[in-house]
């Protein structure tokens, strides 16, 4: 016989906390973020009005630093996922092995991870360095003076140097993800591929891609997010300058919703920031479900 | 997502595009021969490791240099080595200020954050039918949530509270924010624990809380572990909230002092990166001794958030 069981007031109380701060100060601010983003608010004054759509009609028509920001957050997120991705695959397989040297490899890959962002915006702002940083220098010794660059000074590319220092910080962290996953492919496979005459290239076209495809989904799926909510990096190395040249849409809210004190124009920022990262997020789902033939 | 870490056992079989020497004798030292396929894993190992190798063995030996010595040598090492940058930092007490100001922040975090998930983790696992899967779904949603979203209302809310400038606050916000990965991760982890154990001990008369404390608990604590290496990494080196809840330089945390340093020092490296050792020591102990929790850690929190 099934009895219906009887919640215990124990099991009620424990939800208690967690629920009153998850509502309080999770889901009721998302609310809020609404409401503002339909205001003039500026964050200080005791009043504000409402302003309707205007917020996001000025977004959308009238405002190239916004613009910026988003082509910005797109290219960014990019370069990050398709480098990141490839490269923590390479890493991956070329460390599969067990030995004494890939295990030390593999910590040492790890290791910015457990940085924070503003250390490792301190190093690459001493290796960007136009005057005397090791970037520069590094050319100058091998040869290639010419090369040298004002790096995160210049404004057309700074986004797409900031993007290598992303792919440096957590590549390791992918790898690791990779490294289980390739793990779980049968080494049978590659012995009968290998007796039919299989070269490495075809073994990796037709076993290990495809095969490693769930943990790519992983890889792919968090990358894309993580490089969307770069601020911590971003703002510690360029505060999206020069010229608002670097600034991600996460930069640019917190720039105008603290620095600039447009609290309701931030909140409709980070509305569409919202959007975005939901449109591309189911956008990815599909190309999974198209490409694995089902939907999960 | 299967476990992960850095270490392998020993009979892990590579299967990767990179396994040549398949039919080679076991347990016999193989002399290495030179093997023209082997050479673009190791230019890409080889590379890659200088590249993350050389600017941290970089900071370090610049931590102990003078700004005369970094601009005429900047990868040499220190040929005077000084703790003047250190002692620069440590005098106006405002690096100690903030390295106490993190370790008070980040231990009450996690303390609370897990005690809290993990309540309402239990819960949410014992609680059958659609009301559970309801709870689940309803606290997942906050990873849905980016920080960006509701960054600008929390800040208004913790200014009414009070709760702006208040270690506090900087608290509270910890465990709102990484609330829905723990518990996303501790009631998958509860659900796998065998009803039979809970049943059993019900019959001979366990409270609830018992059921918690003395077995849903100590069964769990390698994703215990695991989430609260991840909420320490995050929390420790959290720059974010920080910056928007204190202003005053005494509740500065770690990353935000370094971040007003940069101000202060500009290009001032030596100085600035003896912060940055200080301000990594226990990520780099913590990640020395506990390599592989560390490892398993973060990424399934990281992967999950």
């Amino acid at each position: 016989m099934r009895l219906r069981r009887r919640l215990d007031p124990t099991v009620i109380a424990f939800l208690i906390p967690a629920a009153v701060i998850y509502l309080w100060f999770v889901l009721w601010p998302v609310v809020q973020a609404f409401q503002y983003s339909l205001t003039d608010w500026d964050g200080l004054s005791a009043t504000f009005d409402w302003v309707g759509t205007a917020n996001y009609q000025n977004l959308l028509t009238n405002d190239s630093v916004f613009a910026k920001a988003v082509g910005n957050s797109l290219a960014f997120m990019l370069v990050v996922v398709i480098g990141q991705t490839i490269l923590s695959l390479a890493l991956a397989i070329a460390l599969l092995r067990s030995s004494r040297i890939s295990i030390f490899l593999r910590a040492l890959f790890f290791f910015p991870t457990v940085l924070s962002s503003v250390s490792v915006a301190f190093i690459w702002s001493f290796i960007y360095d136009p005057t005397f940083g090791l970037a520069n220098r590094l050319l100058a010794a091998v040869g290639l003076g010419s090369w040298q660059q004002p790096w995160l000074g210049d404004q057309d590319m700074a986004i797409y140097y900031l993007a290598i220092v992303q792919i440096w910080f957590h590549a390791g962290q992918m790898m690791v993800v990779y490294i289980a996953g390739l793990q779980q492919i049968p080494q049978d496979l590659y012995d009968a591929a290998g007796l039919d005459g299989a070269g490495r290239w075809q073994k990796f076209r037709f076993i290990t891609f495809p095969l490693v495809q769930p943990a790519t989904v992983i890889v792919v799926a968090y990358t894309t997010i993580q490089s969307f909510k770069a601020f911590d990096l971003i703002w510690a190395s360029t505060q999206g300058g020069p010229n608002n040249a670097t600034h991600i849409l996460a930069t640019l809210i917190y720039n105008s919703a603290f620095r600039n004190f447009e609290m309701g124009y931030a909140a409709a920022q980070s509305v569409i920031f919202m959007i975005l990262i939901a449109a591309i997020t189911l956008l990815q789902r599909k190309a999974v479900s198209l490409v694995s033939g089902r939907v999960d | 997502m299967p476990a992960t870490s850095v270490r392998t056992s020993q009979g892990d079989t590579p299967p990767g595009g990179a396994a040549p020497e398949q039919s080679a004798p076991p347990r016999r030292r193989r002399r290495r021969r030179f093997n023209a396929a082997e050479l673009p894993r190791g230019a890409l190992l080889g590379i890659y490791a200088l590249l993350i190798a050389v600017p941290l063995v970089v900071v370090a030996f610049t931590a102990f240099k003078t700004s005369q010595q970094m601009y005429a040598d900047p990868f040499g090492l220190p040929p005077s080595p000084s703790l003047d940058n250190f002692a620069e930092l440590l005098a106006g007490g405002r690096l100690g200020t903030s390295f106490v100001n993190s370790v008070i922040v980040t231990s009450i975090s996690v303390t609370a954050t897990l005690l809290i998930s993990s309540w309402a983790s239990f819960s949410i696992a014992r609680i059958e039918g659609r009301l559970g899967t309801f709870l689940y779904l309803f606290f997942s949603l906050g990873l849905a949530v980016p920080a960006q979203v509701a960054m600008i209302p929390q800040y208004v809310i913790f200014r009414q509270l009070g709760l702006t400038n208040n270690l506090l606050g900087l608290v509270l916000i910890n465990i709102a924010v990484t609330l829905s990965v723990a518990i996303f991760i501790l009631t998958g982890f509860f659900r796998t624990l065998p009803k039979e154990l809970f049943e059993a001990a019900e019959i001979d008369g366990a409270s609830s809380w018992q059921l918690y404390w003395r077995i849903a608990l100590p069964l769990s604590t390698p994703s215990l572990a695991a989430v609260a290496i991840f909420l320490f990494v995050m929390h420790w080196n959290d720059l974010l909230y920080p910056l928007l809840f204190t202003t005053d330089p005494a509740l500065a945390t770690l990353p935000k002092a370094l971040l007003d340093f940069k101000g202060e020092y500009t290009t001032n490296y030596p100085v600035l990166f003896a912060g940055v050792l200080i301000a990594s020591i226990p990520m780099i102990l913590a990640y020395v001794l506990l390599q592989r929790w560390f490892v398993a850690g973060i990424t399934a929190g990281a992967v999950r958030g």
